[in-house]
């Protein structure tokens, strides 16, 4: 269980220290520590079903009943603080206190059904462990157990076995406590109490797996693994999770080659003991749709290939290439992958184009993630959200976009943070944060910064006050710098929370143009010289400053490169797809290395596959900053990873690029951290707001994201599909139920939602059924667009 | 020992319900007594009048008072407990009924003493007959300039809501009672925090029985000394005793604390057809059941604890011979598992165990194994379950073993009704011979 702890804050030595004695250990523990966590300090564990150390207590269950001198009666030490000289006894000093919770455990396994050998559970289930401990070898009840119908379902995902809950509210209590999202509640009373929802209101939460995992039975269970495996059937490999930059710690658990599921691991730094649906239910990906073998073209066709033909065929693309290729890396790879295409780049194809951005991006973007973000130390963390005074949110929405930050933004905002977002409306989202909205459409983030009331400027003034930025800030020209200007201007923490995992790890890595690893500048003689010593070049044949972004696709989309090296890109994920799509379709040569076949592949002259997480080790780096390493799962992989790939490509090029993890991680320890002076921002204005109504639009946390295909429990609890708007602005477009947003590329119709928002902007899903913004619309977010009423959605 | 009505005084004055019928025998003077007074005062007299509380527990009222912090910036409750459903006990409706502004007043003075501007009268749901006699005094006392704004001239202002509870036995504890106010689930709240610091809405509030409050008018009126010269010193005043069972004339007797049972029988017209008294429970059946041998103890607090049972309600059920007590306690525990909550384990799974055991000895089908089953089983609940209803529920078995034994023997081979004729029991019984 947790013990929350921040090693990177300043460790605060307690003061005020009580003393108490469990079972005859005389202690001293801070005031207010529960029994129950100080008889684990000295290894006296307490049985306990309903206590969970990041919930309240509720002392519902009993099991945790000991003796404390002086009370009259047992006490239950999940809610009994410590007290000056309290003398405790437990089970193993105390005959009340055994007999009571033996007692407790008999009343437990009344009504539960002894079903653990088809129970999910059974094998890792704690009250099954404490029956055997504490429980009586034969039952003296011999009456009719209570029954329920088996099993409902709370959600499309989340199914309830109702006889065997035992009462405990762990899931109620994080669903209402932890989420924010009190969608299941205790229902009925006495032995007929279940946990159920409204009629017609599933526990759709984007959190409600978490419930399973702490079910100390097996009540409740997923759509997804049910009656799948046992536990000691598994096998266990701590992992990092490769869905977004929250950087969650997890346990993959595997039988026979195939992951059966993913569970959140305990890390109190980031991610608790919690993880999203997403990161925990969406992994089959890893398994459908992939690449086994290399490919090459051949009379136009692609045809599996041996390794050395591919490798040979890809090496003779880039010899030719040589100070002619555009590198474009991805926003998932690893720090280890992502640094191996920055040395291909760089040391063997000559060349400085290179990019990982695969969404809406910009130079302005670029230039501050080189100044501000790339390479610094890990300073602002997830604990320091939890004591920030303030946290100001600009276009970014955590509980879609990075759902451990949202829990320990709201973990934070119930402990007294206040957090302020800069929106085009209150997302539910937001309200579970009590946050307070700075109405602002789109592309209006620089005035709205400029214009922040003095009552904000002055919170974000006090040390440990926190800027978060989105990468949608990408859209808005101007942000960026408004963002920085603001931050330097209060002194304010300032951090910029990429949505995909890998999107840290390139930058850091140097996968973008300019930038080399550690964030150290391209142009910078020093840093030139570190790096080309650890690569084993000289330093002159590093290439001078290339093109990224838009640049570097509009020079591909001319066919202007030689050969292009593509890793996991998805073309429709770009604001600016055409662009790619012409370079696909250009003479320019392809290599691709990717997990899945895709419109890149597709084009590709030559394929490599590449691992998935489970196939690879590596490492992630989370918003923070800090590394997230993770270890193979399967080690028999026929894949390698993507730095593997590289590093093959470019020893028959008679190079050399280090290719295996630990090598990477070596040359990265080796470089250490950048001390020489970083690139400068350039200051970008804003742009004035253009007439019209503005798109406002993010992914949601589930979607069409290609990770989370083959899911259909996962994605029947996504939301629906609406477009948003005010009232006003529905009424002033004579829309009632029904809208349709037109742009450049087409047409889309959702039904409406109208929500309390600025004005002349409507809001939808980017990339959710029914509204796929790039590539439907042919819009972005900030952009105008056309809205009418009516149309079939 | 003779009665002592007071709250039941003029019950027999078919007006006393209207405001002018209770004004008519001096109502409300004590209102204005307590506004000229201090605060502080008020509760000073209530604590030195020694009541305590009417609703089971006996904790002594001005005490519990004087436990709301002051002048902590926060709003003050008063939640008047009026979800009476203890099995047995029938005094605080009876009291709603006929008296409500003997309530309503002590509730505005209550109010006044522990700085409260809102309070709330918590109704048990199934007797709207009740509600709306309260509702229409609180109205009656509103038009009247009693509720409201600056209360008679002394700037103190009160608001009073009658809220009709939704017939849950479990929202009689008080902090279930608090959470189904505030709109939840009733369930027991963990304490601390004590809702004298932190009750309905995280707010200081007092949590009184509404025998409690109808008590103090009187209190306020008369003086601690006349109310004194009733009872003992541990229990000082009157009770409204509610009889009933196998008795003659069941009813509501308002006597001094101290009477005995033997009285409160010779009262209540002596048992029906003169059979002896087998068993009774001085207050509801949460209280552990006496004999015929208990009948000369005084019914105070104390003197019941020495007993080994307790005052509780003050409402004795009295059982005479034909009564079957294994039936009774069948029924009992019936309750308490249809009221448990299903908050804690004990409680929970407790009362659904002990339930189905108790109904196979009323079928004969009990076993020696199971009599001391079932002492464990409620040894395993009294105590550690959550709140008091699982002690409730842990009550009456081992009493009822200790006193009769003999017939948890029999109903391990005898239906309970061949033991004993159910239609001997029948209050009707008469009726139906007839």
């Amino acid at each position: 269980m947790t013990i929350t702890n921040e090693p990177g804050a300043q460790v605060a030595v307690p003061t005020d220290l009580v003393n108490v004695t469990i079972d005859g250990v005389e202690m001293q523990v801070p005031k207010g520590t529960l029994v129950i966590r100080a008889a684990e300090l000295i290894g006296i564990e307490i049985p306990r079903f309903c206590d969970h150390p990041l919930l309240d207590p509720v002392a519902a269950c009993r099991a945790c009943l000991i003796e404390v001198d002086g009370m009259p009666k047992p006490q239950p030490a999940c809610a009994q603080m410590v007290a000056e000289g309290m003398n405790v006894h437990t089970q193993h000093s105390s005959q009340v206190a055994a007999e009571a919770q033996a007692g407790v455990m008999e009343f437990l396994l009344v009504n539960h059904p002894l079903d653990c050998p088809v129970c999910d559970k059974g094998g890792e289930c704690p009250l099954q462990n404490q029956a055997m401990s504490v429980g009586r070898p034969e039952t003296r009840f011999t009456e009719e157990k209570r029954t329920f119908p088996k099993p409902i379902n709370v959600s499309a995902q989340i199914l309830l076995d109702r006889e065997r809950c035992v009462s405990c509210a762990r899931c109620t209590r994080f669903a209402e406590q932890i989420a924010g999202d009190p969608m299941i509640e205790l229902l009925e009373r006495g032995a007929q109490q279940q946990v159920g929802t409204a009629d017609d209101e599933p526990f759709d939460s984007y959190f409600s797996g978490n419930t399973i995992q702490i079910c100390p039975v097996g009540a409740l269970t997923s759509a997804d693994y049910r009656f799948r495996s046992r536990p000691f059937d598994l096998v266990s490999v701590p992992t990092t999770c490769e869905h977004c930059a929250s950087g969650c710690s997890l346990r993959t658990d595997y039988r026979r080659g195939v992951v059966t599921r993913r569970l959140a691991w305990d890390d109190p730094e980031v991610n608790e003991e919690w993880n999203c649906d997403k990161g925990r239910f969406a992994f089959r990906y890893q398994s459908h749709g992939r690449i086994n073998a290399p490919l090459v073209r051949e009379n136009g066709e692609l045809r599996v290939a041996s390794w050395p033909e591919a490798l040979a065929t890809a090496a003779g693309i880039f010899e030719a290439a040589r100070g002619n290729a555009g590198v474009l890396v991805g926003g998932r790879s690893t720090v280890e992958d992502a640094y191996a295409y920055s040395v291909m780049a760089r040391a063997v194809l000559a060349t400085d184009d290179i990019d990982f951005r695969v969404r809406a991006m910009s130079d302005e973007e670029a230039g501050f993630l080189a100044a501000v973000v790339a390479g610094s130390p890990v300073t602002t963390t997830y604990g320091s959200l939890e004591n920030a005074p303030l946290v100001l949110l600009v276009d970014i929405e955590p509980e879609d976009e990075s759902p451990i930050v949202f829990l320990r933004l709201r973990k934070a905002a119930r402990g007294g943070t206040r957090v302020v977002t800069v929106a085009s409306h209150l997302t539910t989202g937001s309200e579970k944060m009590n946050a307070e909205l700075v109405a602002c459409a789109p592309g209006d983030e620089v005035r709205a910064l400029t214009e922040l009331s003095a009552d904000i400027r002055t919170a974000l003034a006090v040390p440990g006050a926190v800027i978060m930025v989105g990468e949608r800030a990408a859209a808005v020209p101007g942000a960026f710098t408004a963002v920085a200007d603001l931050a330097k201007s209060t002194g304010a923490a300032l951090v910029w929370v990429p949505r995909r995992a890998g999107e840290r790890s390139a930058l850091d890595a140097g996968a973008l143009a300019g930038l080399l690893p550690g964030g150290r500048p391209l142009t910078d003689a020093t840093a030139r010289e570190e790096v080309a010593r650890i690569w084993g070049i000289s330093a002159d044949r590093l290439p001078q400053p290339g093109r990224s972004g838009r640049a570097l696709l509009e020079n591909a989309a001319r066919g202007d490169y030689a050969a292009l090296l593509i890793g996991g890109v998805e073309v429709d994920d770009l604001r600016d797809a055409d662009l790619l799509r012409a370079a696909l379709e250009s003479e320019t040569s392809v290599v691709a290395i990717s997990t899945h076949h895709n419109e890149v592949t597709a084009a590709a002259d030559v394929v490599f596959p590449s691992g998935v997480v489970t196939e690879k080790s590596g490492t992630f780096l989370d918003w923070e900053g800090r590394p997230r390493p993770f270890g193979q799962v399967f080690h028999e992989a026929l894949t390698t990873s993507d730095a593997g790939v590289i590093s093959a490509i470019a020893e028959v090029m008679d190079a050399t690029v280090e290719g295996s993890v630990t090598g990477i991680r070596g040359q990265i320890g080796a470089l250490g951290p950048w001390r020489g002076a970083r690139t400068t921002r350039t200051a970008v204005a804003a742009q004035p707001a253009a007439a019209g109504v503005r798109l406002a639009t993010w992914r949601q946390l589930l979607d069409l994201g290609l990770m989370q295909s083959d899911e259909p429990h996962l994605a029947a609890t996504a939301r629906p599909t609406v477009a948003r708007m005010s009232a006003a602005t529905a009424a002033a477009n004579g829309i009632t139920e029904i809208a349709t947003l037109t742009g450049p590329a087409g047409a889309i119709s959702l039904p409406v939602e109208i929500t309390e928002m600025v004005p002349d902007v409507v809001w939808v899903p980017m990339n959710s059924e029914g509204s796929r913004i790039y590539r439907d619309l042919g819009l972005g977010f900030g952009d105008v667009v056309q809205i009418s009423a009516g149309g079939r959605p | 020992m003779t009665l002592t009505p007071v709250i039941t005084e003029h019950w027999n004055d078919p007006t006393l319900y209207t405001l002018d019928g209770y004004r008519s025998h001096g109502g409300y003077r004590a209102l204005a007594t307590a506004l000229k007074s201090d605060p502080d005062a008020v509760i000073a007299t209530v604590k030195d009048s020694g009541l305590r509380g009417r609703g089971g527990a006996g904790f002594p009222t001005g005490l519990k008072w004087s436990f709301v912090p002051q002048n902590d910036g926060k709003p003050h409750y008063l939640v008047v407990n009026a979800d009476e459903s203890e099995p047995g006990a029938c005094k605080d409706i009876p009291i709603m009924m006929a008296n409500p502004h003997a309530l309503v007043e002590g509730v505005i003075i209550t109010s006044f003493a522990i700085r409260a501007n809102h309070a709330f009268i918590y109704i048990r749901g199934e007797v709207p007959n009740a509600i709306r006699k309260v509702a229409f005094a609180v109205e009656q006392a509103r038009a009247a300039g009693l509720i409201g704004k600056n209360i008679l001239g002394s700037g103190f202002d009160l608001e009073i809501v009658v809220h009709s509870g939704a017939g849950a036995y479990i929202c009689g504890e008080e902090t279930a009672l608090l959470d189904s106010l505030e709109g939840y689930r009733g369930q027991p709240r963990l304490k601390p925090p004590f809702p004298a610091v932190a009750g309905l809405y995280a707010s200081p509030t007092v949590i009184n029985n509404v025998e409690t409050i109808a008590n103090i008018p009187y209190i306020i009126d008369r003086g601690v000394d006349w109310f004194r010269q009733f009872g003992t010193e541990k229990s000082p005043g009157f009770k409204v005793f509610a009889v009933s069972g196998h008795v003659n004339r069941p009813g509501i007797y308002e006597a001094p604390l101290g009477i005995t049972m033997r009285e409160l029988l010779e009262y209540a017209g002596g048992m029906r057809g003169g059979v002896d008294v087998k068993f009774w429970l001085p207050g509801g059946s949460s209280v552990p059941m006496l004999t015929a041998e208990h009948l000369d103890i005084p019914m105070t607090y104390e003197d019941m604890a020495a007993a080994g049972t307790m005052l509780g309600t003050g409402t004795p059920m009295v059982f005479d011979s034909t009564v079957s007590v294994v039936k009774a306690v069948t029924r009992w525990l019936e309750f308490y598992k249809h009221e448990s909550c299903g908050k804690c384990t004990p409680c929970r799974e407790g009362t659904y165990w002990i339930t189905g055991v108790l109904e196979k000895f009323e079928h004969g089908h009990g076993s020696q194994e199971e009599v001391e089953t079932l002492t464990h089983l409620c040894n395993q609940i009294a105590g550690r379950s959550f709140c008091a209803l699982g002690d409730a529920a842990a009550t009456p078995y081992p009493a009822a073993l200790k006193y009769f034994r003999d017939e948890f023997d029999a109903a391990t081979h005898t239906p309970v009704d061949e033991t004993f004729d159910p239609r001997a029991s029948y209050v009707f019984a008469e009726a139906a011979a007839r």
